[in-house]
């Protein structure tokens, strides 16, 4: 490759929420380029805006001012069409417990606009790459942790994105699944040519998947570099730990939960 | 049309959702089956001050109330798909935003007439003798109805916070709504002052034609009446629902 093509251009992003208490500034101006085919992961504290961030830059919330333009199109003038080019995890995951696993694939074909024989097929196809064939008729409230994250994956690539943005994918999961997650999203990025922009609050998980990482902190982004470049601009070492450079950049530790292995 | 293939996705998603919860098919009609088989039977000997047999009177509020209720709590299922994600999932696709409301309304219609459908049938078991042409635009003003109070419901819950916070306000206005229709016995019951306040319930309207129509009467003041004031309120509710749902950001 050549030149490396920006796929996420991001100039000037806020976003406040008007609450009764005042105004609070979740989102206080954020610049950002992502090139095609990178892992990004966004790092921050609980409240550091970053599910803010997605959320506008997957056009569910409009934001407060700046612009975006994501797979070469305009955020606010074109959302439909980003959204045709891009895939969202959100946290909450999105599976209804009741449906199906082939009729919670099938039906997100649907609303891609795929005729009801392309997206049976691209149900089964994606089954079997993410190894869901054996679920497929069970409701998704029958699935285990890790398999019902394979499947919200597998729905945000029914439409084969450009980017997929992930919203803490292994929150919650046990050891074992993160690790698998982990190989999924490298997967995702080698045989499906997507970017994938994924937010989280374990360092270890930023540190082992992420190309580059981009801290935020109190809605700014406060730190940018790959893991090795943080450690040794912050913690002294590209021996360090990513935890110490997180220290030293926020000046607080990450979050309450336990760091998994 | 997208937005026609679209509403037709989301339509037959919820409609498989619904045919997979029977239990809630049934909750959903246990109220007004009640008020039919377990009220309907003392109104027999009474004189309601209306022509007709008292289950020409009852059934038609009964269908109404179903309505009333049924549509008017839809809302607490989106706000479980809200709660889920499942509502953003679906935002983040092409799909018309309108499909996301029109798709589910639709299937609230679907299963109201159907639960309508049992409730006359009930009816006949028990005594209620009306013409079918009558009973069929029975149902019309019931698919109306539901269209528009399930629209509205759904744009209330994409504006709260919370369930209860659904929930109290649903009730607020649905129990007032109810009673001041005169659901269960006709309005010409009440004192002067009370049948006053109900003239300005658009339902009581409704309910006034379905008893018409029931008896075989297609043709007058009320049934023109009901059918304007049933057209005036699904256009506002339409009207006011779509705009709530796409204010509301989930």
């Amino acid at each position: 490759m050549s030149a490396p093509e920006p796929v996420i251009h991001v100039r000037g992003l806020t976003r406040t929420f008007q609450l009764k208490s005042g105004p609070v500034h979740a989102v206080r101006g954020i610049d950002l380029t992502v090139v095609r085919g990178e892992i990004l992961g966004f790092l921050g504290p609980n409240g550091a805006g970053k599910t803010t961030t997605l959320r506008m830059l997957t056009t569910l919330l409009p934001p407060s001012g700046g612009r975006a333009e994501i797979a070469g199109r305009d955020l606010l003038r074109d959302p439909v069409e980003v959204r045709r080019r891009i895939g969202y995890v959100a946290q909450s995951g999105g599976l209804d417990p009741a449906c199906g696993v082939r009729e919670e694939l099938v039906t997100q074909g649907r609303l891609h606009r795929l005729t009801k024989a392309e997206a049976r097929e691209r149900a089964e196809e994606l089954a079997r790459d993410l190894g869901l064939l054996d679920l497929m008729d069970r409701p998704t409230a029958a699935l285990s942790g890790g398999q019902r994250r394979r499947l919200e994956i597998a729905l945000g690539l029914v439409n084969r994105p450009e980017v997929l943005f992930l919203d803490e994918p292994t929150t919650g999961l046990d050891p074992g699944s993160r690790a698998e997650l982990w190989d999924l999203v490298r997967r995702v990025r080698a045989e499906h040519g997507a970017t994938v922009v994924l937010t989280t609050h374990y360092l270890d998980e930023a540190d082992a998947l992420s190309d580059r990482i981009v801290v935020v902190d109190s809605g700014r982004i406060v730190a940018e570099g790959t893991p090795a470049d943080l450690k040794t601009r912050f913690a002294g070492g590209p021996a360090a730990s990513l935890q110490d450079a997180f220290l030293a950049i926020t000046g607080r530790s990450t979050a309450d939960e336990p760091i998994a292995i | 049309m997208t937005l026609l293939t679209d509403t037709g996705t989301i339509f037959g998603r919820y409609l498989r959702a619904t045919l997979r919860s029977k239990t809630s098919l049934v909750f959903g009609m246990l109220q007004p089956l009640l008020f039919l088989a377990l009220f309907g039977p003392l109104l027999t000997g009474l004189d309601l001050g209306v022509s007709g047999s008292s289950w020409q009177t009852l059934v038609p509020g009964v269908l109404v109330q179903l309505t009333l209720l049924g549509g008017s709590f839809v809302g607490l299922g989106l706000l479980v798909d809200r709660s889920l994600g499942v509502i953003d999932r679906m935002r983040v696709t092409p799909v018309h935003p309108m499909a996301l409301l029109l798709g589910r309304t639709l299937r609230d219609v679907v299963q109201l007439v159907a639960q309508s459908v049992l409730l006359v049938l009930l009816g006949l078991l028990l005594g209620l003798r009306a013409p079918l042409p009558g009973v069929l635009i029975g149902l019309v003003f019931v698919a109306v109805l539901a269209g528009a109070l399930s629209a509205l419901s759904y744009g209330l819950a994409m504006n709260v916070r919370s369930t209860p916070e659904f929930a109290a306000v649903a009730n607020t206005v649905g129990m007032p709504l109810m009673l001041l229709s005169g659901l269960l016995l006709p309005m010409n019951l009440a004192p002067g002052w009370l049948n006053g306040v109900s003239l300005a319930i658009p339902l009581r309207y409704a309910v006034d034609a379905m008893r018409e129509v029931f008896q075989g009467h297609y043709l007058n003041g009320t049934v023109a009446a009901g059918a304007a004031a049933t057209a005036v309120l699904a256009a506002a509710c339409l009207f006011g629902g779509t705009r709530l749902f796409q204010r509301g950001h989930a």
